[in-house]
């Protein structure tokens, strides 16, 4: 087996020995975004009215309405813990350990953030179950076809998680930037309330959640829950991964500044 | 040559211009089979030259060659052929002694049969394999050493690195752990780079390079030990006396 195959088996079995030895991350995982589908949707439900956009057909709930941003939801706090678990290894060592492995850095990352995305698209596809159980279903193949659409979503916020971590040196920098990334990226972007509702608050807020590239990853998994795909949705989130992985890997580069600063 | 060559090496930290380098020209090298204390007291640029060593950064002029492999042109081939017990604790607490060692294998390269033989021998060879199915994080500090630098010998490397590994241990551990590299280098034939600011971690027999504010200001064999190389050291480098020998300073 090539190592290159080698190293990212070792690195995703690491990462599942550390998520399943946690139990009580995968729970808190689920807590969040079963707390908004309970208790927030219902609230929300008689104040907001939706109108029938795509890709639906018909009227909806506002509890199916939400479903694929809050599996956006658990990708997005995901991903940041992955990328939070990258600033303790550097302070811990074990990133250490892992860049002085005999492979090449954007190999070494990748792994790191596919093993983060693989985990994440668990959590969801755990998420999506409950739905079901709650009443919220969608057909068999839609699932399957939300599988890529969250793995990709999963990639991108996950990059960008790598890319923050390579210029936060400690926990403590890194909860000030969580406030000002995860909440900004969540609540200005299709996940909770649709684009042209923002229209009607705020052009400017409009403006932001549309050029949000998380809102378009959580269309391409509501799109594809209903098999459908906007292949603008792809396309933005695919530049996403690229722009914010091409930024991890410089920002890991060892011959750049950073790389070379005292810490 | 083979063993570790570190030539010319210089280093500047971003954004400190102003400040002296944090490497200056430094020069020395490791031959196969040798112990090479590398001392310093604290801010000597150790850590530096740890960080340049294991290409955690590259350093703004000068080369460093591991078992014949330029870090900057053959960075691959120079890692591979190189283990490293970092100061830093570098292991999963939350996994097994065993899981921990093929984590590091399936990174090298190492799968199935040949990592699960590479692990136990490398555990054999730290008395460890007693240990393989405990938590790490039920180790105490001593176990946990002796099993990164197995985890560091898995791979067979030709270079070992080891930043200042004794720290909180000890001193009956340290003691042991210092004894067992020098064997090992004897034994196995591996180029050994011992960092401390410890004199008493230094045998008679030892390479030794004194690095100070970032230079190379001895290089040699130790034949001094103890309290004369303390003394002798003190003289390079002004330093405190329990800082040198381990000794608590009065508070």
């Amino acid at each position: 087996m090539s190592h290159y195959v080698t190293a990212l088996i070792a690195i995703c079995h690491r990462e599942a020995l550390r998520f399943f030895g946690q139990r009580a991350r995968m729970i808190a995982a689920l807590v969040r975004p079963l707390m908004w589908l309970f208790v927030f949707a219902a609230g929300f439900r008689a104040a907001l009215g939706l109108s029938i956009t795509p890709p639906y057909e018909t009227y909806i709930s506002y509890e199916t309405y939400i479903v694929p941003g809050l599996c956006a939801m658990i990708l997005l706090f995901n991903g940041m813990q992955s990328s939070l678990s990258l600033v303790m290894d550097r302070e811990m060592g074990t990133m250490r350990l892992l860049l002085t492995t005999p492979l090449p850095r954007w190999w070494l990352l990748s792994c790191k953030l596919v093993a983060g995305a693989v985990i994440s698209v668990l959590q969801a596809v755990v998420f999506l179950e409950i739905c079901a159980v709650y009443g919220i279903r969608f057909s068999p193949m839609g699932y399957v076809a939300a599988l890529p659409a969250m793995f990709l979503c999963a990639l991108m916020v996950g990059a960008l998680g790598i890319a923050l971590s390579s210029t936060i040196r400690s926990l403590e920098n890194f909860a000030g930037v969580m406030n000002f990334v995860i909440f900004p990226m969540f609540f200005l972007s299709t996940a909770l309330y649709p684009l042209w509702k923002m229209a009607e608050a705020s052009e400017l807020l409009w403006w932001i959640c549309a050029i949000n590239p998380f809102s378009h990853g959580v269309e391409t998994i509501r799109f594809a829950l209903y098999l459908k795909a906007d292949p603008v949705d792809w396309a933005i989130t695919v530049a996403a991964v690229a722009v914010f992985m091409a930024l991890a890997l410089w920002g890991y580069d060892p011959g750049k500044r950073t790389m070379g600063r005292k810490g | 040559m083979a063993g570790l060559v570190v030539d010319k090496v210089t280093h500047l930290y971003a954004g400190r211009s102003d400040h002296p380098p944090a490497l200056d020209q430094v020069s020395f090298s490791v031959d196969p089979g040798q112990f090479c204390a590398l001392l310093g007291p604290n801010g000597a640029g150790k850590s530096t030259l740890f960080g340049i060593l294991t290409r955690l950064f590259a350093p703004k002029s000068g080369r460093v060659e591991v078992a014949g492999h330029d870090m900057s042109r053959a960075p691959l081939k120079a890692l591979a052929r190189m283990g490293v017990v970092f100061q830093q604790p570098t292991l999963d607490l939350e996994l097994t002694v065993w899981r921990n060692m093929l984590y590091f294998a399936g990174l090298h390269g190492i799968t199935g049969r040949a990592a699960k033989l590479a692990a136990s021998e490398a555990l054999d060879r730290l008395a460890m394999v007693e240990r393989g199915s405990e938590r790490v994080r039920d180790l105490n500090g001593g176990h946990r050493r002796r099993l990164e630098i197995a985890r560091a010998l898995m791979h067979r490397p030709e270079v070992l690195l080891l930043d200042e590994p004794t720290v909180g241990l000890d001193a009956q551990t340290r003691a042991d752990l210092v004894a067992h590299v020098h064997q090992l280098a004897r034994d196995s034939g591996l180029a050994v780079l011992w960092a401390t600011h410890l004199t008493d971690e230094v045998h008679a027999q030892d390479a030794l390079v004194v690095l100070h504010w970032g230079r190379v200001i001895e290089r040699g064999v130790a034949e001094q030990v103890g309290p004369e190389l303390t003394q002798h050291f003190l003289a390079l480098t002004g330093g405190l006396t329990g800082e040198l020998t381990g000794e608590r300073q009065p508070a």
